[in-house]
């Protein structure tokens, strides 16, 4: 079971937190600098696998952020490996091309999108498409302003192409 | 270029509804140089907030974005709980997009037991009769998240009805739900699933069925034998899996639905553990799923570990172990890290199989072993740990502990100090190793060692190899002391150790001649003044230097007290521990003694003699019928004593008033004075051959002599005393009515009273000792087998275990029946008659001796299965001849417990104490060492017109008590059979061999 998601920048910046097992409020900003300092001063060619309070967390980095997940004691970590790039990657798909801004202005999105993926602390959806289907629905009730923006995002993306 | 590309995005985020304040304090932050300016950023918000949720008639989409920002606001770590009841409401809201985002909040906010919830519940419950999907999928997300296990009920038929869905997104979030719902409480939920689980299993959704194994894989663990009739349908499904039969969108860069494949593994190793026939179906697809298994990514990798992890669980087949092993080969020789942990822990799994794996890979281990990353490293020690045996003891823990002195964090820091210490139990190939492992484990994590491993400690150098080897045990003493006096050296030592090394350095500083007495005292001057705050080590300190003292002084010697130790001794006299004190009293007294009176009391090596206590205190019969003559009133035990407490207070009211000194209004009952006094032995042990009877007729000319009147007077100002003082002051009465003794009397004769008092001391407060251990031993033994157990698959070792204590227990019935038959018939006990009654199959009479020492065997043996599996190996001959007893020493271990239930009260609070019960300063609860002290002032009292040679008769009477077989012997012996499993062994010049023979 993943008992916690962290996203956090290089600078041990907070960027999404996600708490399946429960965990008070004091304890929560305890975990976190404890493993901010534990995972961001780790080299680049060491494993991904930081063994913590009897559990263990699983780290990655793409570009400036790291996405932890913390796993019980019996979990295979490189599944755990595979859940956060599975996740990244429906995250970029959804986002095209995502990269950390995305996910400093849009965190309630990314929160939606790992309640597709997670659940309970569990993997819940395996297939991308079906993620995307249901976030898709989720979208298309969002009002006209967004589907304006985005084609000026595209607009000024092309441009600048 | 790229700003433009942000300048886009930023406008895209904008009209999404978040306004621009908000972006500003977002980038604001992001741009924020120093925590303290974010900190004052976030504040500023959150005073913001708090006014504007609180205005009337906020928007609705304002108020969403307001919610939005409380989130953010607590993701940084500050404390947004003032806006949790708008999130609430937000729930409420009828457009489904503020009711997302009410939701994503109060999931985010709340933690299932939050008052709030109940507040929601009704929202959900609606929520999930919604015909719109997407808002039965919000609320089946929060019910994941928010419902505990009593407001299960609630939701619990909505949430089965949505089993039923249309639409898969929410079958499986219903099944998720209910996977949560299990987890949470297995009960509410059993039926339910139990009747759902083949329906749900057999949906045509793949991802309703992935996260039904979810559930199934927690109903398997908790209980695999009722599903193991499931094994083929898993076996069948898998094959599926693995042949590309789901949707292509299932698949996983390339590896067909690989999460599924995981759990379906995980499933398989909990079906196939323990069971031939259901692992030889799994044989041929795991096969295939290995074989199958991209090595090239990641999920492969992942795939192929989850499939070792099977096929070591199940029953073994020669050819999976094979290619698992070739597996594991290939993770260990790999590059990266990531591989080489998890070819690590395959390789734990593995030598678990086949010890013989390892040797193949001992280069890989040791690289691993010195590799600079951390992780690594720790996980190389868990797999050593793993692989440990008398032939490589020395080795790993040596590299444990090198490894522990680098570590910071306290919590791996216990883990590992707890491994270094049981591998050193069981491995040890001498106790000098032994010693020297333990010194460096509680120098360097000494504050997480439980103190029951020092006095493991101090047990093993008393009483050394258990053999009757006296040389080789006072070598091992002399190596103890001279390493002790070196260590002491350093600065900042752990309390623990400081316990140890004082107690060593009393009872065998001086043994060996090397060290002078009063080199030996003054160390221990200095390690007291060193720890001023640590009173427990200052009672250990004072009580070494009153051994030392002694035995000098029984040696003949003359002992000079140096200047520090004698203001130490001042010091600790005038202490607020009573403990302190009278040890310190203790020890100026013992000055005034010549040499046969203090080796007898305190006589060397005296730790290992064992002590015998009878409960029902036979030598004070005669002051209890005197007493009783006198008028007292007969003694209530305790669970009769609370009815009867009106009436008793009444009592004492009549006996008061004949008195004319006396201060009613504060008085107390007598109550605690004559309960303690065991009154009610009067008729049961009247006729019993008591072993101090000869302390018994010191009393009686005692009281005798003494008049009555006198006698009273005294015993009522220790009530008036007891009153007026707090109780631990009692202590001080004691002394100052000794002292008072001593001006009429003469000086002689008010020390001997004093230590009369100490030697009574030293057997009345034993006996709360022995019991509360007794009760103790259990606790322990549970928690280690359940470590071991845990390590090593529960279920032999602990079958092991029992036999094996069984036969040690019989061994030692036989050789303590020599020692015991001497003292067995003069221990009539109640105690013991009701113990005989409950065991009628027994072999031999057994008595309350006999019993102590099967049960601690047990309880000791029980500690550890590995080392009795251990020693079951070496001589497997023995077990058959002691199977049959195993029933029967089974029997008064579970009987003696309720026996002992009766004395918890008594002994509650002086767990700490084992080994060395005249040393160890116990920590008690105020108003017990006030109880106790009460009697012991009695005994001073009414033995103060004792005359000088009878109180020195009783003195020797008291310390020949202390002899006879008890929980001493019985410890003696399960130090002994640790031996057992033990195989000494040479030097270990060749590193890699000591690792991976």
């Amino acid at each position: 079971m993943i008992h916690f998601v962290l996203l956090i920048s290089r600078q041990g910046k907070v960027r999404l937190t996600k708490w399946y097992s429960p965990y008070t409020q004091k304890e929560r900003q305890k975990v976190i600098r404890e493993l901010s300092g534990l995972i961001l001063t780790r080299g680049p060619k060491l494993c991904n696998f930081v063994e913590w309070r009897g559990l263990k967390v699983v780290y990655k980095r793409y570009a400036s952020l790291y996405f932890c997940m913390c796993i019980g004691a019996e979990d295979n970590e490189l599944e755990c490996l595979e859940i956060i790039h599975h996740y990244v990657e429906i995250l970029d798909r959804y986002f095209g091309n995502v990269c950390e801004l995305d996910l400093i202005f849009n965190f309630h999105k990314a929160y939606y999108i790992l309640d597709e993926v997670l659940l309970a602390g569990e993997l819940q959806e395996t297939s991308k498409k079906s993620v995307a289907r249901v976030i898709a629905a989720q979208d298309t009730l969002v009002e006209n302003a967004k589907e304006q923006a985005n084609s000026l995002t595209n607009i000024i993306s092309q441009a600048t192409k | 270029m790229e700003q433009l590309k942000n300048i886009g995005r930023e406008l895209a985020i904008g009209s999404q509804g978040s306004s621009k304040e908000f972006l500003e304090l977002v980038k604001a932050i992001g741009e924020a140089k120093s925590k303290a300016e974010e900190e004052r950023l976030v504040m500023e918000e959150i005073e913001m907030l708090k006014k504007k949720i609180v205005e009337p008639d906020v928007p609705r989409k304002r108020m969403k974005e307001y919610i939005v920002r409380l989130v953010y606001v607590e993701m940084l770590g500050h404390d947004a709980s003032f806006g949790y009841i708008q999130a609430v409401k937000m729930t409420h809201d009828d457009n489904l997009l503020l009711k997302r985002t009410g939701y994503l909040a109060v999931t985010l906010f709340l933690n299932e037991d939050h008052d709030l919830i109940i507040l929601i519940i009704n929202t959900i419950q609606k929520d999930l009769r919604s015909d719109n999907y997407l808002v039965c999928c919000a609320a089946l997300t929060a019910v994941c998240k928010l419902i505990n296990e009593e407001t299960i009920p609630a939701v619990l038929p909505q949430v089965v009805e949505l089993l039923g869905h249309q639409k898969e997104a929410v079958r499986k979030k219903a099944v998720m739900a209910l996977h949560r719902f299990h987890q949470r409480s297995p009960a509410t939920v059993a039926d339910v699933i139990s009747k759902l689980s083949m329906k749900i299993m057999h949906d045509v959704d793949p991802s309703v069925m992935s996260a039904c194994l979810c559930v199934l894989f927690d109903l398997i663990s908790a209980d695999a034998n009722s599903y193991r009739h499931l094994t083929n349908s898993y076996v069948c499904i898998l094959k599926q899996v693995v042949e590309h039969r789901l949707p292509k969108q299932y698949n996983y860069h390339n590896a067909p639905a690989p999460f599924i494949q995981i759990k379906l593994l995980k499933i398989l190793a909990l079906l196939g553990t323990g069971d031939k026939g259901a692992s030889n179906n799994m044989y041929n697809v795991l096969g295939d799923v290995l074989k199958k298994a991209e090595p090239s990514g990641n999920i492969g990798n992942a795939l192929i570990y989850e499939c070792i992890s099977t096929i070591t669980a199940i029953h073994p087949n020669s050819k999976l172990l094979e290619s698992a092993a070739a597996q594991t080969s290939r993770f260990l020789k790999s590059e990266s890290h990531n591989l080489k942990y998890m070819g690590i822990d395959a390789l734990g799994r593995i030598i678990k199989i086949n010890p013989d794996f390892a040797e193949e890979h001992q280069l890989a281990v040791i690289d691993c072993l010195e590799d600079p990353d951390d992780t690594l490293k720790r996980k190389t020690l868990e797999l050593l740990y793993k692989m440990t045996k008398s032939s490589n003891v020395e080795v790993i823990v040596d590299r444990m502990i090198c490894y522990m002195k680098t570590l910071t964090d306290s919590h791996y820091k216990t883990d590992i100090a707890s491994r270094c210490i049981e591998l050193a139990e069981r491995f040890a190939p001498s106790n000098q190793w032994f010693i020297q492992t333990m010194n460096q484990v509680f120098e360097h994590a000494g504050d997480l060692v439980p103190p029951k491993v020092a006095h493991d400690l101090m047990r093993l150098i008393a009483e050394g190899a258990g053999e009757e080897d006296e040389d080789a045990d006072s070598e091992l003493r002399s190596s103890a002391v001279e390493s002790y006096l070196q260590i002491l050296v350093e600065p900042k030592l752990p309390s623990l150790l400081l316990q140890v090394i004082c107690w060593v350095l009393g009872e065998y500083g001086t043994a060996d001649g090397t060290h002078s007495a009063a080199y030996i005292i003054e160390r221990l001057c200095d390690v007291a003044e060193a720890h001023p705050g640590d009173d427990v080590v200052k009672g250990y300190a004072i009580s070494a230097i009153t051994k030392v003292c002694s035995f000098e002084i029984a040696a003949g010697k003359k002992v000079h007290l140096i200047p520090e130790c004698q203001a130490f001794i001042d010091e600790l006299s005038a202490s607020h521990s009573t403990d302190l004190q009278q040890r310190a009293y203790e020890l100026q007294a013992l000055f005034a003694f010549d040499s046969s009176v203090v080796g007898a009391v305190l006589p060397f090596d005296g730790s290992a003699d064992d002590i015998e206590v009878d409960q029902s205190l036979p030598f004070l019969n005669h002051y209890v019928k005197s007493m009783l003559s006198k008028g007292a009133k007969p003694y209530i035990p305790a669970n009769e004593r609370q009815a009867a407490t009106t009436l008793a207070s009444q009592h004492v009211e009549s006996y008061v008033s004949s008195h004319s000194l006396r201060f009613d209004p504060y008085e107390k009952p007598q109550m605690p004075i004559m309960a303690l006094t065991p009154v009610t032995t009067l008729q049961s042990d009247d006729q019993s051959i008591d072993i101090s009877q000869k302390a018994t007729q010191v009393f009686q000319p005692s009281f005798d002599a003494d008049t009555p009147s006198s006698e009273a007077t005294r015993l009522r100002l220790e009530g008036v005393q007891r009153k007026w003082g707090r109780p631990s002051y009692n202590n001080n009465s004691a002394s100052s009515s000794a002292g008072a003794e001593r001006s009429t009397n003469g000086a002689s004769n008010g020390l001997d009273i004093e230590k009369a008092s100490g030697g009574k001391q030293g057997i009345v407060p034993q006996e709360p000792k022995y019991v509360s251990d007794r009760n103790k031993q259990p606790e322990i033994s549970a928690e280690k087998q359940k470590l071991a157990a845990s390590l090593f698959g529960g279920v032999t070792s602990k079958a092991d275990s029992s036999v094996r204590s069984s036969g040690r227990s019989q061994k030692q019935a036989s050789t303590n029946r020599h020692v015991g038959t001497a003292k067995r018939m003069q221990t009539v006990d109640p105690v013991d008659s009701r113990a005989q009654a409950s065991l009628p199959a027994a072999t031999a009479p057994p008595d309350l001796l006999d019993f102590g020492e099967e049960e601690v065997a047990i309880a000791a043996s029980s500690k550890d299965p590995m080392k009795d599996l251990e020693g079951l190996f070496d001589n497997t001959g023995s077990v058959p001849s002691s199977q049959p007893t195993a029933p029967v020493t089974n029997l008064p271990n579970i009987d003696l417990m309720s026996l002992y239930d009766s004395d918890l009260g008594l002994g509650s609070g002086l767990v700490s104490s084992i080994r060395v019960p005249d040393m160890i300063p116990e920590n008690l609860p105020n108003n017990d060492s006030g109880d106790r002290l009460t009697v012991l002032d009695g005994l001073v009292t009414t033995s103060g017109a004792v005359a000088g040679p009878k109180v020195q008769g009783e003195t020797s009477a008291s310390s020949a008590i202390k002899k006879g077989p008890s929980l001493e012997s019985s410890l003696e012996k399960h130090a002994r059979s640790r031996q057992v499993g033990v195989t000494p062994t040479g030097p270990h010049p060749d590193l890699f061999k000591d690792l991976l023979k």
